[in-house]
This record gives structure tokens, C-alpha cells and sequence, in this order.
């Protein structure tokens, strides 16, 4: 077990060197951020609309779309020079790689989701610090369930034609839990809702990302044997 | 591997299933259009529901079996178990597109609205997402082996988000109570109404039963046929 | 270093077979090495060289066939065999933007040995790339990076060494450098595997010589002529492919 422990930190920290290294993904993920806030901003009729009823759409599509650009990166890494064979060949589990990447990607979204909280309440002007405890709790449930199915999905879209689109298509259908259950969350905290109105969307994401993070585990390794 | 004859015969058999099939749904259609009363306060359109609600119940149906096939798949590779579970999900994606059409034809007829986000039609429009993502999936990897499983793990996934969605499109539905419209839902019966539904029911179970042998046969021929391509190459190295 | 069972092969291949969909591209492969033997495998493109590497690495699994560790049967790839094995294929297997040290350092990690540093500057040093260690492994010449590649495969002091085409696009003096190291790994008693298509590069190092074609061993025995003789043989087994 601790063998398996030490073996997922040491390709979740390279996969964070490597990240660190070059930025790009880093970088584009943020910039993306902000300009869907910011369409967001421009795209609405401010007394139609008003930003709080917008906001918690507009910060999980946000949310989702940035994770899907951590995703990508995940195994794309391992192309270069064939790297995933120098993986495969060592005495690493396939549970110890999946763990590894899951988490390297758990950081990528994390890091991007906390820069973009911010700038979000800063844009739609929401109560955000008098709900800061359930909504992190709320956003690191969902993005857990969301990235430990990405990860899965991505070592497969990684070796087909068009993998970024193929990406997304078969993670799309995996988002409508996390993201919903995000969503309605996130909206009811900033309307100061009682916590029995939200608790169901709780209960879903938790067995949700039970159900899925052991599910992914056990499967991983079918999708690197030949 | 199968020898190309046998192959054949069973595309042959498999041929006359699926006619028996199409026979039997026309015949409880004639019966639904001209046997059964028109239901009091929708008319016509209600007629739709004999093709609507056994159409949804298939296209669920049929994706279990993707999701069986599957798991039996990871652990036994027999090649046969994936060309199963392919078929299956092609048949199960006519279905759930006729579910997805007939849906909307009846809400506008009875509601006026195409799409009202309903709670059973959400729930098939986010299983055709999962059907497509494996459509596209196989689609994209050519080595058969691979294809098999990749496949064969996201029919598993995608076999077990299908109870997460119904639950989350459902707790939406109820705390996001919409404007009550006529729902279609489950009508209480009369007998006649209520055989018609559960024979259509039975049949278009059958017919499903019958396209995937029909559709599973043709993919054991191409596969038969490709194999013997193959064979052909080798002995000439 | 682990020491076959007394008795028993280093390494033994029976009815190796492999397909990839209705493609076979491992038709039966036999043969079996003692250690410190080393197999030169030459074949053009296509005949399964890779995949038979791959194989024995433990990266594919064969639909038919046994192999055999130093008498123990790989029933499927653990741990146990792959800190056996090492691989060193023309790709490098490395990480442009790690420096060689950083690269060594994770393998080792990978490979759960005691001190990652100590072993990756010994590594480094086992193949003249001492100044280097922290330098990114995307500026080495492709020189340097075969030899980045072998201290990799050398790290965790595998018994059988397996090379996919490692000569490849090398310039002379780094082809001489390869041999070199080649020979030390012989004298050190490990088992080598080599594949190529090329039958000038690894003819000299070979104490056996098998030619594969269209997935089978066309000849295998011992080296038992010279460059010109082997051209021969080459050429005469590949005629009809």
C-alpha cells in the first residue's frame, strides 16, 4: 500500500513539474476564465437579468470547461518520446498511475478553480465569504467526480484520431451529475437557502463520487493492456 | 473464429426473426389505431404513447445489455461479447431516437410546446449523449482489440451513470416544481387500453430481440469475411 | 544481480503468438538464451521484431505461448518480471522538459529503489553523463540520448536487456560508444535481445543470430559465420516477403 502511495505521488509531482515547467495549459485554462466571464458579463441585458440568478451557470460552465482543458494534458504528457512505455514498463501499478494522474489533474482544475472563484465574485458581485466553507466543500465534490472520470476518459482519447473532441464527447454525458448538482448547490447557497433544500444535491454527489472514483480505479487498467 | 457459410445461415435466420418481428408491431399498431378507444381528452395523439412508452423501455433495455456484455467482456475477451454490445448499442440508439421524436411530436400536439425539459425525456436525451459517446468511441479506434475495450469501459460507466442521471433530472424536477401541464404520464387504463400497452410493450421487446440477432449476425459475417481476408494474406507471406 | 535457477534458461520462449485483430503478427517463436548469450533478431519491417520485444517486456500480452525467467513462467506481467527487464527502444522514453538527473531520479522512484539520487548520479556517470545531470533532456544530441536512455534501462540492474533498433540514427561515434557499452553489459553477464533491420549494427555483439519473417524465426543458431555470409542468409529469407 505504501508502495502504491509513493509510486502515485512520484508521477503526480513530475506531472506537476512538467505542468510547471511550461505553463501552457496552466495559462490557457485561465485565460479562457476570465473571457467567458467577461462575454458573460457583456452577453446579458443587466435588468432582465439580474448577475446573481446568471452566476452559478455561468461559474460551473466556466468550472467545466477548464477541467476539461486539464484533462487534456494528462496523457497527452506521456506521448512525447513514447514516455507512457517507460511508465508501463516499471514495476508502477496501473492503480498507482491512474491515482498519480487523477491527482496531478486534481490539482491543474483546483489551482484554476481558485483563481476563477474570485474573479467570478468579483464580476457577478455574490456573497461568496458568507458561503465560502459548503461552497469549496461543494466544488471540490463535484470536480473530484468530474476529474476521476476525465482521467479514465482521457488515457483512451489520448491514442485515437481527434482526441481533445473525442475527449469531450464521452465526458459529456458524465458531467451532468457533478455539474448539475454543482449548480443548483452553489445557487441555492448564494440564496441563503436552508441547508435541507440542498442536502439531497449532496447526498447525489457524494454517492456519485464513491460509486465513480472506486468504478474508475477498477477499470483503469483495461484501458492500458494490449 | 466462424467459417463465412455458417455466418450466413444464421444472417439468413436471423432475417426471417426480425420479419416475424416487424409483422407483430404492425399487427399491435393496427390494433392500438383501430381496436382500442380513443383516450377522452387527447385524442388522437395519445395513440402515440403505444410507440412511446415501449420504444423508452428498450432503449434503456438495450443499453443494460451494452453494459452486461461489456462487464462480461473485461473479464472473458471473447471478441463475440463485443460485437454483442456493439449491436446492441446501435439498435438501442434507433430506439432512443424515436423516443426522442415521438416525444416532442406528442408534447406539441398535446401541450403546444416541443420540449418542456420533461423529466423521462431529459433522461433519454442524456442516454442518446451516452449511446453517441460510444458510437463515436468505436468509431474512433480501429485495432479490435482496443476497441473492444475501450468500449467495454465505457459501457460499464455509462451503464451505471444512467441511475445517477434519472436521479439528478429527477430531484430537479421536483425541486423546481414546473407549471403543471397535462402530464401523459401514467394514464389510469382502461382494460382495453391497458392490453394494447402491454402487448405493444411484449412485441417491441421482441422486435429489439430480433434486430440485435439480425444486426449481430451481419457483424459475425463482416468479422468471418475480414478474418478470412486476413487468413488469405498470411498463407501468402 | 539476480541469478537464474541453477539449470534453467535465463530466458525461454515457447509458441509465442500474438494478433491484433485478425492480424497476426507473432506466428510461434521459440528459442531460449543462457545468461550472458545475446540474441541479434534481424528482420525486415513488419515481421514482428517489436512486437516480440514488446511481449517480453511484458507490454503486450500473447494470445498463445509461454516465457520463461530464468525458469520462472511469466504468467502476466508483475512487478517481479518488469524489474527484470529493460527495454531500451528507439524512442527515448524521457521527458524533454525534466533535466537527466530529474528523469533518473523518477524512474527510480518508479522502481522503488533505496536512494533515487545516489543511483541516478551513478547511472549518469556509468554512461559519461555526469556534467550534464542538469541539463534538460530536450537540448541532448540524439547521442546523448541513447545514452540517457541505456543509464534509464540500467537503473534498477535488470537481467535481460531488450533493444529495439537502438543504433538508429545514430552518428559513428556514437554507434561506437553503444557497442562499447553494449560489450560491458555482455561481460556483465546480462541477456541481451536485440532487433534491427539493419545487420551490419548488431551482428558483432551476437552469440546468436535469429532472422524473423512475417512473425516466425525463418533461422535461429548460434553466430556461426561472418557479415557477408549473414547478408546472404538475410537476403535469401526475405526474398519472397
Amino acid at each position: 500500500m505504501r508502495e502504491l502511495l509513493a509510486q502515485a505521488w512520484a508521477i503526480a509531482a513530475k506531472d506537476l513539474l512538467l505542468e510547471f515547467r511550461s505553463r501552457t495549459a496552466f495559462l490557457s485554462a485561465l485565460v479562457f476564465t476570465a473571457l467567458v466571464l467577461a462575454i458573460f458579463n457583456f452577453a446579458r441585458d443587466p435588468t432582465a437579468v439580474s448577475a446573481a440568478d446568471l452566476a452559478p451557470s455561468v461559474l460551473w460552465i466556466t468550472f467545466s470547461f477548464a477541467g476539461v482543458f486539464g484533462l487534456n494534458r494528462a496523457f497527452a504528457l506521456e506521448k512525447e518520446n513514447r514516455a507512457i512505455d517507460g511508465l508501463l514498463l516499471s514495476p508502477a501499478s496501473r492503480t498507482a498511475l491512474y491515482l498519480g494522474k487523477t491527482a496531478a489533474n486534481l490539482v491543474f482544475v483546483g489551482a484554476v478553480e481558485a483563481i476563477a472563484l474570485p474573479l467570478f465574485a468579483l464580476f457577478f458581485n455574490v456573497p461568496l465569504l458568507d458561503v465560502l466553507g459548503p461552497l469549496v466543500l461543494v466544488i471540490a465534490l463535484a470536480t473530484i467526480g468530474f476529474v476521476a472520470v476525465g482521467t479514465l476518459m482521457s488515457s483512451m482519447a489520448v491514442n485515437t484520431r481527434f482526441g481533445e473532441m473525442l475527449l469531450l464527447v464521452l465526458v459529456l454525458p458524465f458531467l451532468v451529475t457533478p455539474v448539475s448538482a454543482g449548480a443548483e448547490m452553489t445557487a441555492k447557497m448564494f440564496a441563503a437557502r436552508p441547508f435541507a433544500e440542498w442536502a439531497p444535491w449532496l447526498r447525489l454527489l457524494a454517492a456519485y463520487d464513491i460509486t465513480f472514483v472506486v468504478l474508475c480505479t477498477l477499470v483503469f487498467e483495461f484501458t492500458l493492456e494490449e | 473464429m466462424t467459417a463465412i457459410p455458417t455466418a450466413e445461415r444464421a444472417l439468413k435466420r436471423s432475417g426471417i426473426w426480425m420479419a416475424i418481428g416487424l409483422l407483430l408491431v404492425a399487427a399491435v399498431y393496427v390494433r392500438a389505431l383501430v381496436f382500442t378507444p380513443e383516450e377522452a381528452t387527447q385524442g388522437l395523439a395519445q395513440k402515440i404513447f403505444y410507440v412511446h412508452a415501449p420504444s423508452a423501455w428498450v432503449a434503456f433495455l438495450a443499453f443494460g445489455v451494452v453494459g452486461i456484455c461489456s462487464a462480461i467482456y473485461l473479464f472473458v475477451k471473447d471478441p463475440r461479447l463485443d460485437l454483442l454490445a456493439a449491436s446492441s448499442a446501435e439498435v438501442g440508439t434507433v430506439f432512443t431516437t424515436v423516443v426522442l421524436v415521438t416525444g416532442p411530436i406528442w408534447g406539441k400536439t398535446i401541450w403546444g410546446a416541443w420540449w418542456t425539459w420533461d423529466a423521462r425525456l431529459t433522461s433519454t436525451l442524456f442516454l442518446f449523449f451516452i449511446y453517441l459517446a460510444y458510437l463515436v468511441l468505436r468509431s474512433a479506434v480501429e485495432e479490435p482489440g482496443r476497441r473492444g475495450r475501450y468500449s467495454a469501459v465505457l459501457g460499464i460507466l455509462g451503464a451505471l451513470l444512467v441511475p445517477f442521471i434519472h436521479v439528478s433530472v429527477y430531484l430537479f424536477r421536483t425541486l423546481h416544481p414546473m407549471p403543471v401541464v397535462l402530464r401523459p404520464g401514467k394514464p389510469e387504463l382502461p382494460g382495453s387500453m391497458l392490453i394494447t400497452l402491454l402487448s405493444s410493450f411484449a412485441v417491441f421487446t421482441l422486435f429489439y430481440v430480433a434486430l440485435l440477432a439480425r444486426r449481430y449476425a451481419w457483424a459475425r459475417l463482416v468479422d468471418a469475411r475480414a478474418q478470412s481476408e486476413a487468413d488469405r494474406a498470411d498463407a501468402s507471406r | 544481480m539476480p541469478i537464474a535457477s541453477a539449470g534453467s534458461p535465463a530466458l525461454q520462449v515457447a509458441g509465442l503468438v500474438k494478433r491484433f485483430g485478425h492480424v497476426r503478427a507473432l506466428r510461434g517463436v521459440d528459442f531460449s538464451l543462457d545468461a550472458g548469450d545475446s540474441l541479434a533478431v534481424f528482420g525486415p519491417n513488419g515481421a514482428g521484431k517489436t512486437t516480440l520485444l514488446r511481449v517480453l517486456a511484458g507490454l503486450l500480452r500473447p494470445d498463445a505461448g509461454t516465457v520463461r525467467f530464468g525458469g520462472e513462467e511469466l504468467v502476466r506481467s508483475n512487478a517481479a518480471h518488469r524489474r527484470r527487464v529493460g527495454l531500451i527502444s528507439h524512442h527515448s522514453l524521457l521527458y524533454d522538459r525534466l533535466t537527466a538527473a530529474e528523469n533518473l531520479v523518477f524512474y527510480a522512484r518508479l522502481y522503488g529503489l533505496a536512494e533515487p539520487r545516489a543511483a541516478a548520479a551513478r547511472a549518469l556517470a556509468g554512461v559519461g553523463l555526469e556534467e550534464r545531470a542538469a541539463d534538460a533532456a530536450g537540448t541532448f544530441s540524439r547521442g546523448m540520448v541513447q545514452r540517457l536512455a541505456i543509464a534509464r534501462a540500467l537503473l534498477h540492474d535488470p537481467e535481460v536487456m531488450l533493444l529495439d533498433e537502438p543504433f538508429s540514427g545514430l552518428d559513428q561515434r556514437a554507434a561506437a560508444k553503444l557497442r562499447e557499452l553494449l560489450g560491458r553489459l555482455r561481460a556483465e553477464r546480462r541477456t541481451m535481445v536485440l532487433v534491427t533491420h539493419n545487420i551490419d549494427e548488431g551482428l558483432e555483439l551476437a552469440t546468436h543470430v535469429a532472422i524473423q519473417v512475417a512473425g516466425r524465426f525463418a533461422s535461429l543458431g548460434q553466430r556461426d559465420g561472418d557479415l557477408a555470409a549473414y547478408r546472404a542468409r538475410y537476403a535469401e529469407a526475405t526474398a519472397g516477403a
